[in-house]
């Protein structure tokens, strides 16, 4: 089944290599993938979507938590938390139908970004079967290219980051 | 050894080297292992007139080996050093091994000039990338400035938790570039937590629970040994009378020769220790991880048993099996508080479950007497157990065995007594050949004191050939004992047993000469191959005051029993043919 795990890590070269790693030594496929610093620029979030086995969860979630460089991680798979995509699509379309493209768009709560005589680029963003379904809709009205980005989730219930404080050098102690 | 030379040295200017050197004699480093090469080379110019220590091996792999002997017959962290590249690779094995028997290693890899890194230079790989998935933590050195934390970074994240190896890639430059020496007063490792104190409650329930059971065991593993907990474990077995198993990687924990002791359990454990699991009624396992070698078929390991797992490891926690009460802690300290829990509940066990234990032990001391483990001799030829069973007399549970892996790594667990933890050195989850001759080398170089004994099969001491000459130069008086049987023995006797003895590509065929090999290297060797021989050869080899190769021809059909063949229930052990109780 789909897990949603959001790791809080150090923002230091090969520290996503190692979460990552932890999931392909383990031949998981990862469905997405989303990084980026947070408000301490040493530190990153991490969203990772990855079909794991039900019984492995938990495993997965401790062997993330073992990494040295990993403050955190933190299974959000049924906890209460917001999980948003976002997309970015570009529609062909023929001049009768673009009103309509619009009115769609409107809908989904969808900007248009770039209009040309080719047609939009639009930008979508919601919770992942809400970009689905705009995607199906797009499709109807003409050939579409699409980038989207992976899941990035919050957790709605505040946890309690216990961090390691700094420990005194043990060479320092026999001086 | 901190002195006021080393306290000048604060805020001096020294190159990179120097550093790293001036941060392992902080971290109290006086020996360590390795190999030169083209980047390393300032290094290695720091280290010619530099108080540590360095051995120089005739392999990468072997300083690896030789830093784990070092390791494991001491607990102090080992230290290696290889080149970039093939000498940086060739370390992989090694660190593997550390890694998944948890030995607290740290390795120095060069790596070319920071400039050249990415360019396909002469001997670059990437060993931040290829080290990564085989370490516990890696480092790459991007400055001078940032090396005296990373280093003592790497040995903290070695040393504390459950230990492991950590690397550390060095490109050339920073072993060039020159800075102050500023020493590092904090480590600051925010995600880095380790877990000590095991939660009280939990400790009283366990403890509870151990005074309920009627057939409680201890399965005592390769985490007694890591937090020194020996003593403690032998305190709970007393207080509770329990029976208790050590693993392979536990043995020594409890004295071989401990009352309590029902021995190894597992694919070729004790046929008591086998039942023993499948009868409790609670597993009291302490610092073991439930390895597929040691449960067979999982569904039907201690089915009848509650489970209280210690380990520091939350990771190891229900990972195999679910506890019934899991806590995680450093198992030396869980049991200082567990055992005075014990103490004072003690008195107010039932006498219903006393007089259960009687009856408990009464099981067990019957099936130590029905199926020992076999020590039987032949006439003509000697038998492996023979050989061992003769080492194990010789060394009275006193000496230093490391060993390499397969059919003589069994019979040597089984045989042979370790009466303190430490004496037992053998690459237990990895299975890593060649291990035994390098580790050996390592043992003795940390403890000179002791009898080495490197028991080795005739395949794994062949891919160890190279260190002859390590133990020649260094006159390291160890004791090599080949058990050779011209094979490679597990694999055939998995080959006979399980694939109609169709016997493919594990005659070793050309075994060099014993006594020229060693002769060639300036000590001595001896090839015996009379059962009447092996006493006085051993004893020989023993009383020599330099290194000693023994080979020793074994009968090579001989099988390692009891076997619980893979993926089988460990009570359903198979026992040599003549063994066998005839069919009803």
């Amino acid at each position: 089944m789909q897990q949603t795990i959001s790791v809080l890590l150090e923002n230091k070269p090969g520290a996503l290599l190692r979460v990552t790693g932890v999931l392909s030594a383990r031949g998981y496929n990862i469905e997405s993938l989303t990084v980026a610093k947070t408000l301490d620029p040493d530190l990153s979030r991490m969203t990772i979507v990855v079909d794991v086995e039900d019984r492995l969860r938990s495993q997965v979630v401790k062997q993330i938590n073992k990494l040295i460089n990993v403050l955190q991680a933190t299974d959000l798979t049924d906890a209460p938390a917001v999980i948003r995509e976002m997309v970015l699509l570009r529609l062909r379309c023929e001049q009768p139908s673009r009103t309509s493209v619009l009115k769609e768009a409107e809908i989904f709560n969808a900007r248009v970004v770039d209009s040309s005589t080719e047609g939009y680029a639009i930008e979508a963003t919601g919770d992942p079967e809400k970009l689905d379904e705009f995607i199906e809709v797009m499709r109807t009205y003409g050939e579409i290219e699409i980038s989207r980005a992976g899941a990035c989730a919050m957790s709605l219930e505040g946890k309690k980051l216990r961090l390691q404080p700094p420990i005194p050098a043990p060479a320092l102690a026999q001086v | 050894m901190l002195n006021a030379e080393h306290k000048r040295n604060e805020g001096r200017l020294m190159n990179g080297a120097e550093i790293l050197l001036e941060c392992l004699v902080r971290e109290g480093v006086d020996c360590f292992f390795g190999y030169p090469g083209g980047v390393t080379l300032p290094f290695y110019d720091a280290v010619y007139d530099h108080q540590i220590r360095h051995v120089l091996v005739r392999h990468e792999e072997n300083a690896v080996f030789a830093a784990q002997g070092y390791s494991r017959a001491t607990g102090k962290t080992g230290v290696c050093c290889a080149t970039s590249g093939p000498g940086a690779t060739n370390l992989v094995t090694g660190l593997v091994d550390a890694m998944m028997d948890s030995i607290p290693l740290v390795a120095i890899t060069g790596q070319v000039h920071s400039k050249l890194i990415g360019s396909d230079a002469f001997q670059e790989a990437d060993t931040f990338g290829i080290t990564r998935p085989a370490t516990k933590h890696n480092f790459m050195v991007r400055n001078v400035h940032e090396l005296p934390q990373i280093i003592h970074e790497a040995f903290y994240i070695a040393s504390t938790g459950r230990p492991g190896p950590v690397l550390v890639d060095i490109p050339k430059d920073v072993f060039q570039d020159r800075a102050h020496y500023v020493p590092v007063d904090a480590i600051h490792l925010p995600g880095y937590k380790v877990f000590l104190d095991g939660h009280a409650g939990q400790i009283r329930r366990a403890a509870q629970l151990m005074l309920e059971a009627e057939r409680p065991l201890i399965y005592a593993g390769g985490g007694i040994i890591h937090s020194g907990a020996s003593a403690e474990l032998t305190e709970l077995a007393e207080l509770l009378d329990a029976p208790a198993v050590c693993t392979l990687m536990g043995l020594g924990g409890l004295s071989s020769s401990h009352p309590n002791f029902i021995s190894m359990p597992g694919m070729h454990g004790s046929y008591a220790a086998n039942l023993a699991l499948t009868e409790s009624d609670l597993l009291i396992a302490l610092g073991v991880r439930f390895d597929d070698r040691v449960t067979g078929k999982l569904q039907a390991f201690a089915r009848h048993a509650r489970v209280i797992h210690v380990d520091i490891d939350p990771a190891e926690i229900a990972k195999n099996r679910v506890p019934d009460i899991p806590i995680v802690g450093d198992v030396k300290r869980v049991l200082q508080k567990m055992n005075r829990v014990v103490e004072e509940l003690k008195p107010d066990m039932p006498a219903k479950t006393a007089s259960a234990r009687q009856d408990w032990w009464s099981k067990v001391r019957g099936w130590m007497d029905e199926r020992p483990f076999d020590r039987s001799r032949a006439e003509n030829e000697i038998k492996p157990q023979h050989l061992m069973d003769e080492i194990d007399r010789l060394s009275g549970g006193q000496a230093i065995v490391t060993s390499d892996v397969g059919q003589h790594q069994m019979w040597a667990a089984q045989l042979i007594r370790f009466n303190e933890p430490r004496l037992w050195i053998n690459s237990g989850g990895l299975g890593s050949m060649g291990f035994g001759v390098p580790s050996a080398v390592g043992a003795q170089m940390a403890r000179p004191d002791k009898l080495v004994f490197a028991i080795c099969g005739d395949g794994g001491f062949q891919m160890a050939i190279p260190e002859l000459s390590t133990i020649a130069a260094n006159n390291l008086p160890i004791k090599i004992i080949i058990m050779n049987n011209g094979v490679l023995g597990m694999v055939r006797q998995w080959q006979t047993l399980f694939y109609n003895n169709r016997l493919s590509s594990v005659a070793l065929e050309a075994f060099p000469d014993a006594e020229k090999l060693a002769g060639a290297y300036g000590f001595t060797g001896r090839t015996i191959d009379k059962p009447w021989e092996l006493t006085e050869a051993l004893i020989t080899a023993i009383n020599h005051p330099g290194p000693y190769l023994l080979n020793v021809k074994v009968s090579p059909m001989e099988n390692v029993y009891p076997m619980v063949p893979a993926g089988g229930a460990i009570n359903e052990m198979v026992f040599a043919p003549a063994e066998e109780p005839a069919l009803v």
